[in-house]
């Protein structure tokens, strides 16, 4: 069949199952808006900018197990992607964008809309391609899903210039693909994975520390199986929440800068220590001249070679699918007789008992104030702890990944890796969309919430009844936090002033506004917005106090160690 | 520590800019980087030289080997190895310089490629330190033009680096 390159590409989403594109028209890809238009297959979402596009794609995968796709135009379009692009890519997360370009006869001659978009995104994609000729659309498209979604996932680029949508040929979409530079290794090597369950029986003091590969592998059943057969301590980091059920009691809480007292001690302390996709990251371990004081032993799983022994010596490597290795964990253990050591883990759990009795999470609540971690624990009880809550970046996504218990994964979906203000609401309306029935929250600040505030229109465009729960405390609270602890209280640029009237911007775009002054309105005004305005977008502005800090916490640059458990501690 | 790197990679527009990319931002050095196409012209070969403890060489590799299009890597300084570079050097051949010039490179098995009255071109390959030694060798004020290939390399015997 002869189609058009513009053609081409939607039997391409077609055939993929793509069923939301979230994109923007413009000069470049009028073509392929036109072939959209006339199929009803996949469903586009017109965002109000490119950055949002990107941001709810991201969500969508997040939120499945799906490819999330952008579509957007050249020049001006591809630049403001460009950050959801690299959001995605810090957090590995399987995308696809596809974008317009000027027709070829123009690239180099500083047409209109025109940027090097293979050159600007080449550093924060997996990969990206510039398609010259129709007749390689197909065939890119389907390398682009292909590469997107194996191996550690990534967002892909496919830059199509104007012409080449165009043109026209014979349009055959190829069923196999085979690159001889692209070998994904999936199963991990059996005798590592012998070696590592031989370290595990033997440990005394042993730790399981797992990031986003478990959500990213879907293997939250294989880690919860292989835990409670060992009976080991373990902690999720911020990317790996849900990954194991928070509210399960060999669960420490989260690890790093933020994360709780128990899970750091243990993560040192510990003799043996399993770390499972996840990367060693600066806010997870802190130093790592401090994190290699303490000798221990590190089984290290990753699909992706180059996170093995990057900020730590790794002494039992495994590379492979994080559920596939699992999975060989378990039938090796079941197989054998051996068990861990009773009486030396019995010790080690009195003495992570013994930490966890610090109750490093307590905080003082008020009758006066609104305190925000108290709008988070409303925000659990109310929903059940069943949501899909997704959050912005600074104080409030450390609350909400604080006080929200997880117990499932692909509930949390924030930017751990770039650390992007403006993702929450995109996430939950690709969240959203992906899945209809769920509750979805978004969990944001004053200051994140107007980084795409926009968004609240294609909100009310898609009948998307998300819950916004802004923990206002008119400060880039973050920011003012280290200003406080670590410049001598200057507080340069963090004050939020001129804010505007959140409960009524909200009402001017078609939702339901809600704000809340009194610590004792926090828990009716959510019972109100999740019932009553069940589907409807609601915006609720918690104004709370805003001098309260997020603790615990690890200084930059100091040890797991070293921690800030409250005010007092300074 | 100096590190010789090959790689096979697919021959496509970017590729170069893909790994040149990958050196700069994550700041590995790159004393020379060599490149062209193989007997298969679908595919081409890099050599690169490279400065960097173990543990930055072992990272290097891998986010090479990371790269899509890259198809193998190899430190091939890590066993019996060959190096070689060319260079073409122009001097101001006058006088008394002319002969001694062209002694000069005779000694060093290099050649006059190219002749005018008043210079020579003179091509001479091997390895660096053979280069950097014919440079030290010619009165530092002849020297009108160096051009230097930097380094292609193989490994001996029977160390192939093939698909």
């Amino acid at each position: 069949m002869v189609l058009t390159g513009a053609e081409i590409v939607i039997r391409c989403l077609q055939e993929e199952k793509v069923e939301h594109v979230f994109g923007y028209p413009g000069g470049a890809v009028l073509f392929i808006y036109d072939a959209l238009f006339q199929q009803e297959q996949v469903r586009h979402v017109l965002v109000r900018h490119e950055q949002a596009a990107v941001h709810a794609a991201d969500g969508y995968a997040r939120s499945t197990q799906k490819v999330g796709v952008a579509l957007v135009t050249s020049g001006p379009g591809a630049t403001n992607a460009v950050t959801g692009i690299a959001t995605a890519f810090c957090d590995s997360i399987p995308l696809v964008i596809i974008s317009g370009q000027v027709p070829t006869a123009a690239i180099g001659q500083d047409a209109f809309q025109e940027v090097d978009t293979v050159g600007i995104t080449r550093p924060c994609v997996k990969h990206n391609f510039l398609v010259k000729d129709v007749r390689d659309i197909a065939a890119t498209i389907k390398k682009a899903f292909y590469l997107a979604r194996t191996g550690r996932p990534g967002p892909v680029l496919v830059d199509i210039p104007k012409d080449v949508s165009m043109h026209k040929c014979e349009f055959e979409y190829p069923q196999e693909i085979s690159m001889r530079s692209y070998n994904p290794v999936v199963k991990g090597h059996q005798g590592q994975i012998r070696k590592a369950v031989q370290l595990l029986l033997e440990a005394r003091r042993p730790m399981i520390y797992t990031g986003g590969g478990v959500i990213l592998s879907d293997a939250a059943e294989q880690l919860t199986k292989l835990t409670r057969l060992l009976g080991f301590p373990i902690t999720n980091t911020l990317m790996g929440l849900g990954g194991y059920p928070a509210s399960d009691r060999q669960y420490l809480g989260m690890p790093g800068m933020h994360g709780t007292y128990e899970a750091n001690m243990a993560m040192h302390y510990s003799d043996v220590l399993l770390a499972v996709g996840a990367r060693f990251d600066d806010r997870v371990i802190g130093s790592p001249a401090h994190f290699a004081e303490e000798p221990r032993k590190i089984i290290h799983v990753d699909i992706d070679p180059s996170s093995i022994s990057k900020r730590v010596k790794v002494d039992v490597p495994i590379v492979g699918d994080v559920r596939e290795v699992l999975d060989e964990m378990i039938r090796q253990l079941e197989a054998g007789k051996a068990r861990p050591n009773a009486e030396a883990l019995a010790a080690w759990w009195k003495q992570v008992e013994e930490w966890r009795s610090r109750n490093c999470m307590v905080y003082k609540n008020s009758d006066e104030i609104i305190k925000p971690q108290f709008v988070v624990q409303k925000l659990w009880e109310v929903t059940g702890g069943d949501a899909i809550v997704t959050s912005d970046v600074g104080q409030h996504q450390m609350w909400a990944s604080q006080y929200y218990r997880f117990d499932k994964p692909r509930r949390w979906l924030n930017s751990g890796g770039l650390g992007t203000m403006g993702v929450g609401m995109p996430y939950a309306m690709g969240a959203q969309l992906a899945n209809p029935g769920a509750t979805v929250a978004c969990v944001t600040g004053e200051a994140s919430i107007q980084m795409n505030i926009q968004e609240l229109s294609t909100c009310k465009q898609f009948r998307l009844p998300i819950k916004i729960c802004n923990l206002n405390n008119r400060y880039l609270g973050m920011v003012r936090q280290w200003q406080e602890l670590f410049h001598g209280g200057r507080y340069s640029e963090s004050y939020m002033d001129s804010l505007p009237d959140f409960a009524k911007l909200a009402e001017a775009y078609g939702h339901v506004g809600i704000r809340v002054d009194k610590p004792a309105d926090v828990e009716p005004a959510l019972r109100e917005a999740f019932t009553k305005h069940k589907n409807e977008l609601v915006f609720l502005d918690f104004q709370v106090d805003p001098t309260e800090n997020v603790y615990p916490m690890v200084q930059g640059g100091k040890g797991l160690t070293e921690m800030i458990l409250s005010a007092e501690d300074l | 520590m100096r590190h010789v790197i090959s790689l096979l990679i697919e021959n496509e527009s970017g590729a170069l800019s893909r790994v040149s990319g990958l050196f700069s931002a994550r700041g590995y050095n790159i004393e020379s980087l060599t490149v062209a196409p193989t007997e298969d012209a679908s595919m081409s070969r890099m050599t690169i030289v490279t400065t960097g403890s173990d543990d930055i060489i072992e990272q290097i590799t891998k986010q090479l080997n990371k790269l899509v299009e890259v198809v193998k890597v190899v430190d091939i300084s890590e066993a019996a190895h060959i190096e070689r570079e060319l260079m073409l050097i122009k001097l101001r051949a006058t006088g008394k310089d002319r002969e001694e010039v062209k002694r000069t490179a005779d000694i060093f098995r290099a050649r006059i490629i190219d002749v005018t009255e008043a210079s020579y071109v003179v091509e001479l390959t091997g390895n660096q330190a053979k280069l950097d030694a014919f440079i030290g060798a010619i009165d530092n004020t002849l020297i009108l033009e160096t051009v230097r290939s930097g380094i292609c390399g193989v490994g001996r015997g029977d160390r192939i680096l093939k698909l």
